[in-house]
């Protein structure tokens, strides 16, 4: 009895090793990595499952939070598990300067030339243009905030604001607030006296503050009613206004964009097959059935022409709201993140 | 069987063991704390300039000589990985790095006689830049740990406190302590009594109950989390029964604070003081207490002097699992909490993530490691001169 349990063990175990080794030496399919959510399925529905059929071969997708930590910590290890990853643009800055993406050849990609200048750069290829906006319920308040002013003001509108927590758009916020430009929100950051005036910006709203970290929670923070008005991507909130029915609004003057890319990490198994997705996606065919799912404006030029005009209004490439919205400053973040995240953090403490 | 032969049978069995502890917890430990104190890019990969630096007296305007021995490092180097690093050492010790670095790298690439760095950017002519270079020349380095614990040195080289306001990770591990400590607590009080409830029923009653506490284990965390989140808010199930009831006129502020965090912490480490605690409590003798009734102790004499410390063992044991598990917690206090109850651990995700820093994310698991070791070591002790009273 326990000698054939034995045996059995050992068999099964046999089994199991073999199975594993098999499916280490088969090849890996081609993985994708974007940022999960709705904005993720509808990836899935217009790139990812049209690709998989275009090439025979299933696709892979993965979701990520974000940090270029994850990113160094494949790369370094070597034959990373990820192929395509979406990163934001500071990630793409510090990852092409330390090596861990592959050059992106253009002239497959129909030239520099088909692109918003900014969705350009020696290792990534801009996916999507997203914005960091001011959002209210429309439902509840009928004459909404018009600026971060507004938003600092609880006297005006009371209840409590949401922010994302951290110090990347948070200070140029409460720099806004405090009556800066949007055009010139970095020029007064780049000296202490304007990361000081910030902080001190900051210091006012601060016992009625609270913050958020994933993109779906300031939404639930307005719906629940928990907060009054919220920082939130301009994206989730037409989603959830399409979705739901809510009436949640986007104050586009002192909005923040930012391109997000498409990139190939260094050493990739499915280099090739990583660049022919990308490709695929950046096709404006493809590309611009995007924003009937999700309100996120087009990178490839053409694509953004094809837009349906329902559709143009609610991305943050539309020129009305261009007006007064400022674009994220990479340079600046890349420097400055580590040193203004610890000040961020004591401060959060104080 | 010989008793060598026995010898080594029972070392093979243990074997695995030691393998196991030595791939999955020596090792990864020390490399750890080795990522904590090693700081090798500069002098490996800037070696002339470190070289140069000795011969800098770090106030005034470095030589002509180091500045063109950075020039000759930089164009030595061709993999642009080794050169993040670099970087990545550098902008964190002196902010401007990355983008000062980009401009001097290309340019330095482009053109093969010397360089006039100052003309190229004006930030080359600020000593901090040249002194964050010559302060990294060591291989081995405790900067990282002292900035753990708020810490620095200056320009001379001795060890200062950190200006307040910059840097809060004292702060932040005093809270981590303080939030663990006040859990465990509370799990105390609430598992104890559950404890002894379970225990002192029998049947299906017993069943019942064990099962409360035992689903939620098998739940995932982010649910337990999330649920609470629900609960907790200010139109949640909390909160409109109390308004409801006409108890409270406004909601209670339970989410985005401590008491939110305290209260879902309270409840996911709940099965870890209770579990210990009833295993210690249903093997002692049932006919304990009534003995001591018999003898007129009344109920509360003869739960402090009989039930108690024969417990206190389960209880000990459970309060160091909830103690050591809470001091890690992340998701509960991230989602839950406000602004000032961060725990370590996210400042430690903001490193090993957000900003490649395993130095620093190296070293603030060491310090949280020390302290937890030394706090081991006091219930060690404790519990020690508690057997041998006992």
């Amino acid at each position: 009895m326990s000698n054939s349990k034995t045996v059995s063990t050992i068999a099964v175990l046999g089994l199991l090793s073999a199975v594993i080794t098999a499916t280490g030496a088969s090849a890996r399919d081609l993985t994708v990595v974007s940022w999960g959510g709705t904005y993720q399925d509808a990836q899935r529905k217009i790139y990812f499952e049209p690709f998989s059929k275009a090439i025979g071969k299933p696709v892979l997708d993965e979701a990520w939070d974000g940090g270029i930590g994850v990113l160094q910590a494949k790369v370094k290890a070597g034959n990373p598990a990820w192929d395509a990853v979406q990163v934001e643009a500071d990630e793409l800055a510090l990852g092409c300067a330390d090596g861990l993406f592959e050059k992106v050849d253009w002239s497959k990609l129909g030239g520099k030339d088909a692109f918003l200048p900014s969705a350009v750069s020696d290792c990534g290829v801009g996916a999507i243009v997203w914005s960091t906006a001011i959002a209210y319920d429309g439902a509840k308040i009928a004459d909404g905030p018009k600026s971060w002013a507004d938003f600092w003001d609880v006297q005006k509108f009371p209840g409590k604001r949401a922010l994302r927590k951290g110090a990347k758009y948070t200070l140029e916020f409460a720099l806004m607030a405090d009556g800066v430009p949007a055009n010139k929100v970095y020029e007064v950051l780049a000296t202490p006296d304007g990361v000081d005036r910030a902080f001190k910006k900051l210091d006012e709203l601060k016992p009625n503050l609270v913050w958020w970290s994933s993109g779906a929670q300031p939404l639930q923070l307005l719906a629940s009613g928990e907060v009054a008005m919220t920082s939130a991507y301009n994206g989730r909130i037409t989603g959830i206004d399409r979705s739901e029915g809510k009436k949640f609004k986007v104050v586009w003057p002192g909005s923040i964009y930012a391109v997000d890319s498409w990139v190939v990490l260094k050493g990739a198994e499915n280099k090739q097959a990583a660049f022919d997705f990308i490709a695929f996606t950046s096709k404006p065919e493809n590309q611009s059935k995007l924003p009937e799912y999700i309100a996120y404006g087009l990178p490839n030029k053409e694509a953004g022409k094809r837009v349906p005009p329902q559709f143009l209004a609610d991305l943050p490439t539309a020129p009305a709201n261009m007006e007064g919205a400022q674009a994220l400053n990479v340079d600046f973040w890349i420097d400055n993140l580590e040193t203004l995240t610890k000040r961020f953090d004591a401060w959060l403490a104080k | 069987m010989s008793a060598a032969g026995q010898r080594l049978g029972q070392l093979a069995l243990v074997l695995p063991l030691v393998l196991f502890l030595g791939v999955f917890f020596v090792w990864p430990l020390f490399s750890v704390l080795e990522q904590a104190v090693s700081d090798p890019v500069v002098s490996r990969h800037l070696p002339a300039t470190a070289a140069a630096s000795a011969a800098w007296d770090r106030t005034s305007a470095p030589p002509a000589e180091m500045q063109q021995a950075l020039v000759r490092d930089l164009r030595a180097i061709d993999d642009d990985q080794v050169l993040g690093d670099l970087v990545r050492r550098l902008n964190s010790a002196q902010p401007g790095f990355r983008t000062l670095m980009r401009k001097t790298v290309s340019a330095a690439r482009a053109g093969g006689g010397p360089l006039d760095l100052a003309e190229l950017d004006p930030r080359w002519r600020e000593v901090p830049f040249w002194r964050a270079i010559a302060d990294a020349t060591n291989p081995y380095t405790d900067r990282n740990l002292l900035a753990a614990v708020d810490l620095q040195r200056d320009t001379s080289g001795a060890v200062t406190i950190i200006p307040e306001g910059e840097s809060a990770n004292r702060a932040i591990l005093l809270r981590t302590f303080l939030v663990a400590a006040t859990v465990t607590l509370a799990t105390c009080l609430i598992g104890l009594p559950y404890a002894m409830l379970v225990a002192s029923s029998a049947g299906w009653r017993r069943q019942l109950l064990l099962a409360a506490v035992l689903l939620p284990l098998w739940t995932s965390l982010l649910v337990r989390t999330t649920a609470w989140y629900i609960l907790l808010q200010d139109q949640g199930l909390i909160n409109s029964t109390l308004s409801a009831l006409g108890l409270t006129a406004r909601p209670l502020p339970l989410l985005f604070n401590r008491t939110g965090v305290i209260i879902a912490m309270t409840h996911v480490l709940l099965p870890f003081m209770v579990l210990p605690i009833y295993s210690v409590l249903i093997a002692i003798p049932k006919n304990l207490v009534p003995a001591a009734a018999s003898l007129g102790a009344g109920p509360i004499r003869a739960f402090v002097h009989v039930l108690l410390p024969l417990t206190l063992r389960g209880i000990a044991s459970g309060a160091l699992l909830v103690f050591m598990a809470a001091l890690g917690y992340y998701i509960t206090p991230a989602l839950i909490g406000g602004p000032k109850d961060q725990m370590i651990s996210s400042v430690i995700a903001f490193y090993a993530t957000g900003s490649a820093n395993w130095g620093m994310a190296g070293a603030l698991g060491i310090v949280l490691l020390a302290a937890t070791l030394v706090l081991y070591g006091i219930y060690g002790r404790l519990s020690a001169a508690n057997t041998t009273r006992a």
